[in-house]
């Protein structure tokens, strides 16, 4: 088990926050929105802090501008992966931006087993670290 | 003000290099019919002549001592296209709130602009050896400070820029839509390597995404280098591993020489850090190749303005932050700190977001309000994100997120380690409340005059935000601050 403050995964915006209701969640789509961002919904069962490319539930959705559909996506998502981690994009196309606005977890496993931190010696005092999964020592699909 | 005001200019022949002393303004150094081109680089000082100094003259005189000028006439400026090489002062205004019927002393914001070809390209020490060269310490002028420069974009062209940038920093971090948090260790004097690295590990873990050495931690005898950057990374690696998130630390590798320096970085890219930081104090030229170093190296360079106080503060003389501002963006640092508002550091809010803006943004509008003198096209350089550090705290996080918006770093540092429930606790607070506010924010919430009151509902599910709260409510840091901004809502008229 995780073992620091929250006893959770902490990447994303408001992962420090009791999970975000529907609500909430719609009330944070309609802030892209307003933007212009184009919402994007990822999952992965490895959420190594370096892991970058997660899995896409689909396209960004550029076209697509009511919040409704926009959470029925994310629920879609979060019933086909009911254990893995699910992240909310958002997306800004415009100049001086052109990369990730937003980006927040909506779904986690049951359990989070969390990280291992393993320690290579090597010359002069210095150490070689390597931050190993735990979940990613079972194959994919399985872990959780 | 008139050519017959100042006795006519004489720019040609025989009669201007008669030998002997003209005056400035008649050399051809005060022209107010020049319309400057696109590719000049403009700068606007702030001028206190002295007693019985004409402005026209003394703006012209700060034009040619920045540029070809020297006491007295000399005839090898006929072997030159001199015309060109001349800077010349172009307009001059009186500053409001100066000179007869107020409490202090004329000042006048002189307005030159100097030809491209005067400067070196990419080279920060040769801009700044003519602009803030010779000419402050002359005689005519009592006092003189450089407000502003519009650098044309055919000479940004020629600089690096920030060697990260803001949207690729946060894509490394993995960390979008907020404002990062950090803190310095404290104290920042004494600390064994091992001791200090015990503070990084714990306001990592806690909830921070940075922990910063000091700009006085080098390589002292209670601690020298190596062991810092060692047990740092330890630190580093381990939070790493119980969040789940990418972390840093600012290694500063300022040292006496620029050999040191870079073994110094070297080092600290050895062992896996994302980040390294330099103080201002090394001075431009060190910036520039620790810029280049840190491009090449895909490091992150955070600089700390370690000095700028020194000459930035007065508003009489020296000169304005803004200025430091665009050299450093031009240099190429990723991070500067830039003010906070509401801290214990001096910084009027409309002068911070100049500042910020000029950080930031991709175009800055002519904007008086906010010291910002010329419009100026960053032309792609990377953004530098702006750092926020020094007596802040979580119960100003509404202020904070209002004032210096979402791509900040906000620096906690007496604000975590300081924490009566120990450091992870202050730094789950800080984390906690900014990310509480970032969710009102987004809601659409007025959460600038709602700010205590969300903070105190995100503090009934978390209490180590409750006692940062109830320990830091009433401090506040109320005093006037020394530089603002100098307008009048309509133009003053022209001199």
């Amino acid at each position: 088990m995780m073992t620091n403050p929250g006893n959770r995964l902490t990447q994303g915006q408001f992962s420090f926050l009791p999970d975000l209701t529907d609500a909430q969640i719609s009330a944070q789509i309609k802030w892209a929105l307003q933007h212009g961002w184009a919402i994007g919904v990822e999952y992965t069962d490895d959420p190594h802090p370096r892991n970058t490319y997660w899995e896409m539930f689909g396209n960004p959705m550029f076209d697509l501008k009511d919040p409704a559909g926009i959470l029925m996506e994310i629920n879609n998502c979060r019933k086909t992966f009911p254990n893995h981690y699910i992240r909310v994009m958002a997306f800004n196309a415009t100049r001086g931006g052109e990369s990730p606005a937003m980006s927040f977890i909506v779904n986690r496993p049951g359990t989070e087993p969390g990280f291992g931190l393993s320690r290579q010696e090597a010359e002069g005092r210095q150490i070689h670290y390597t931050v190993h999964s735990y979940a990613t020592d079972k194959p994919e699909n399985e872990r959780y | 003000m008139s050519k017959a005001a100042t006795g006519g200019t004489v720019k040609e022949g025989k009669e201007r290099y008669k030998a002997g002393v003209m005056p400035y303004a008649k050399m051809g150094y005060w022209e107010p019919d020049y319309e400057p081109k696109d590719t000049d680089i403009l700068a606007l000082f702030r001028i206190t002549p002295q007693p019985g100094v004409d402005p026209v003259e003394a703006a012209a005189a700060v034009a040619g001592e920045s540029s070809t000028a020297t006491w007295t006439v000399v005839w090898t400026d006929r072997l030159t296209a001199c015309e060109l090489y001349r800077a010349k002062a172009y307009r001059v205004d009186p500053v409001p709130n100066t000179g007869e019927g107020t409490e202090n002393e004329a000042q006048y914001f002189a307005y030159i602009a100097y030809d491209l070809d005067l400067f070196e390209e990419g080279s920060i020490a040769n801009l700044t050896a003519s602009i803030i060269g010779n000419v402050f310490g002359f005689k005519a002028v009592k006092a003189l400070r450089l407000e502003d420069m519009r650098l044309p974009v055919a000479y940004l062209k020629t600089f690096q820029g920030p060697a990260t940038g803001i949207v690729v920093e946060r894509e490394r971090l993995d960390k979008f839509g907020r404002p990062l948090l950090g803190a310095t260790t404290k104290p920042k004097l004494g600390l064994s390597g091992r001791n200090y690295g015990r503070v990084v590990y714990e306001a990592l873990k806690g909830g921070l995404d940075f922990v910063k050495d000091d700009e006085n931690i080098n390589s002292q005898p209670f601690m020298h280098w190596r062991d810092r950057f060692l047990y740092c990374m330890e630190a580093v690696n381990k939070a790493s591993a119980a969040t789940g998130e990418v972390k840093g630390h600012y290694l500063n590798v300022t040292a006496g020489t620029m050999e040191e320096m870079y073994e110094r970085a070297e080092f600290a890219r050895a062992l896996g850090s994302i980040i390294v930081m330099i103080d201002l104090v090394i001075g431009y030229t060190a910036i520039q190749s620790m810029a280049r170093w840190a491009r090449k190296n895909s490091m992150i360079l955070h600089l700390h303005r370690a000095g700028n106080s020194t000459y930035s503060r007065q508003k009489n003389h020296g000169m304005n932050f803004r200025v430091i501002c665009k050299w450093m963006r031009m240099a190429g640092v990723d991070h500067l700190h830039a003010g906070t508002v509401v801290g214990k550091l001096e910084g009027d809010p409309l002068m911070i977001k100049g500042f910020y803006d000029t950080l930031r943004e991709t175009r800055t509008p002519m904007s008086l309000e906010h010291g910002l003198f010329f419009e100026q096209d960053w032309a792609s350089l990377n953004k530098v994100m702006p750092v926020a550090s020094g007596g802040i705290h979580a119960g100003q996080m509404h202020q904070l997120l209002h004032y210096l918006g979402e791509d900040v770093v906000l620096q906690f540092g007496g604000g975590t380690i300081g924490h009566p429930q120990g450091i992870q606790a202050g730094a789950t607070a800080n984390r906690v409340a900014l990310e509480a506010m970032v969710l009102a924010r987004n809601e659409g919430r007025d959460y600038l005059q709602e700010g205590p009151q969300i903070l105190e509902k995100a503090a009934r599910t978390c209490s180590p935000l409750k006692a940062a709260l109830d320990t830091w409510k009433d401090v506040s840091f109320n005093y006037d601050s020394t530089d603002t901004p100098d307008f009048v809502p309509t133009a003053t008229a022209s001199a």
